[in-house]
């Protein structure tokens, strides 16, 4: 039962190829909770932490995309370089857990755990971010929708793991919010990206919370585009951002279980999403 | 190379962390070991408290590689190679640091068991923000959870020792 700590992406190739069932640690903010409270055994480890090249993160300015790193952390998200880039992942990162808990938790490690109450993984739908992995094929590329496939389940094939994450730099408003029983250190009870592509005249939303996986509701983006125009110096009626908060909610799958009912969840998703359209236009 | 840190529980297995400046050797230890954990009950370093293991209190705060971080959310097998640095590590030889004096002299400290979260946490404030305003000091304490204060004191008790390192510098 050791800890395998490997110093380089391939070192982290070659270790996860030769123990298949060991359990990737990187921030620990999920993991050491199921070992402390909930009696999870760990058994073989591989610690991310001294793989450095998993901490970077940059832009190819030609592509108009930024690439980050699955071992960059909340912290570096919430200001600077990256949060000018990409707010709404800004937003999502400050909403997460507290300081101490945004200095370990990383992208990756959402990705990873990939629960539906994960705060970045709205964000990764609604920008229809790309998942680089890196297995004992070589790399490959997952959409964002392929990616995750049920309540804390992901298409991640046995030694792979995620290297980075890319998504488009995108001109026009995009913001992400989020509901809890408090304001600080919550897990969200529902949660919404939206972003408005004010050059192609696009919305998207991404739900989360309130299904298996992360939501994008695909039909009320659709119904948007063809009632108003989405491109810049557009105006909004009020009663368009009604309806589309009336239709995103439709196409959430809440439950009810310990933290909210599925009917709260429902219209508190639907109150986002119209919060966040008409934030949008003004 | 890979590190490969040996933890099964059996013994004669020992790894090495480095802690308030000194390698200090952990033996026999089991995996799931939280840092929390090692420094308490297996380096004899009682500072950092352990109350909800779940990362919401941050009484257990300590630096890591100049982060302030949730040592019970640490893997200790996993802090190898990195800088550990306690409530035992700040000030010299046992004497109280300019943070701690102010939490006693502003009243910053009732019952005591988040104290050392919050001094720690403090510390890395004043070290990357040395004149924080009222905002930045909230948002730095908002993972530290005191339940006699009501923060007032504590609060007091920061911009004291921002006052004073203004003064003094």
């Amino acid at each position: 039962m050791p800890v395998l700590i490997p110093r380089s992406v391939d070192e982290l190739v070659e270790v996860f190829q030769e123990h298949p069932a060991a359990k990737l640690l990187a921030g620990g903010t999920d993991y050491m909770v199921e070992v402390n409270l909930h009696g999870r055994k760990p058994d073989i480890m591989i610690s991310l932490r001294q793989v450095k090249e998993l901490t970077e993160w940059s832009t190819r300015a030609s592509q108009s995309r930024i690439t980050i790193g699955a071992g960059v952390p909340y912290a570096d998200m919430e200001y600077g370089e990256i949060a000018r880039l990409v707010p709404a992942l800004a937003q999502a990162a400050r909403t997460v857990g507290s300081p101490q808990i945004r200095a370990a938790g990383t992208l990756g490690g959402n990705l990873g755990t990939c629960s539906p109450a994960g705060d970045s993984l709205p964000v990764l739908a609604a920008f229809d971010a790309t998942i680089h992995v890196i297995g004992p094929e070589g790399t490959r590329d997952i959409e964002f929708a392929d990616f995750m496939v049920g309540v804390k389940r992901n298409s991640l094939q046995p030694s792979e793991f995620v290297h980075s994450v890319s998504l488009p730099i995108i001109a026009g408003w995009q913001g992400y919010a989020k509901v809890g029983t408090r304001n600080a250190m919550v897990i969200s009870t529902a949660s919404a990206c939206l972003v408005r592509d004010s050059d192609e005249g696009i919305v998207t939303i991404a739900l989360g919370s309130v299904g298996p996986t992360i939501i994008r509701a695909y039909s009320a983006e659709a119904w948007l585009m063809k009632s108003v125009s989405l491109r810049a110096g557009a105006t909004l009626d009020p009663s368009v951002a009604e309806e589309f908060g009336r239709r995103v909610a439709l196409e959430s799958r809440p439950i009810d279980d310990h933290r909210s009912t599925a009917e709260y969840r429902r219209h508190a998703v639907g109150v986002l999403a119209q919060r966040l359209l008409t934030r949008s236009f003004s | 190379m890979s590190i490969n840190i040996p933890v099964s529980g059996q013994s004669n297995e020992i790894y090495s962390l480095r802690v308030n400046g000194q390698e200090r050797q952990v033996r026999d230890a089991w995996i799931g070991e939280s840092l929390l954990y090692v420094l308490r009950e297996r380096l004899g370093l009682p500072g950092a408290k352990g109350a909800c293991e779940q990362g919401e209190c941050g009484s257990c705060t300590v630096i890591l590689d100049g982060k302030a971080v949730c040592s019970c959310l640490v893997m200790a097998a996993d802090a190898v190679e990195t800088e550990i640095l306690t409530v035992e590590g700040l000030g010299p030889d046992g004497a109280l640091t300019d943070v701690q004096s102010a939490f006693l002299s502003e009243g910053g400290v009732q019952c005591g068991f988040c104290t050392p979260g919050f001094i720690v946490a403090v510390h890395h404030l004043l070290e990357n923000n040395p004149q924080p305003t009222d905002d930045e000091i909230r948002e730095a304490l908002s993972g530290n959870i005191c339940r006699c204060t009501g923060y007032g004191r504590i609060l007091e008790a920061v911009r004291t020792v921002a006052d004073q390192r203004r003064t003094n510098s």
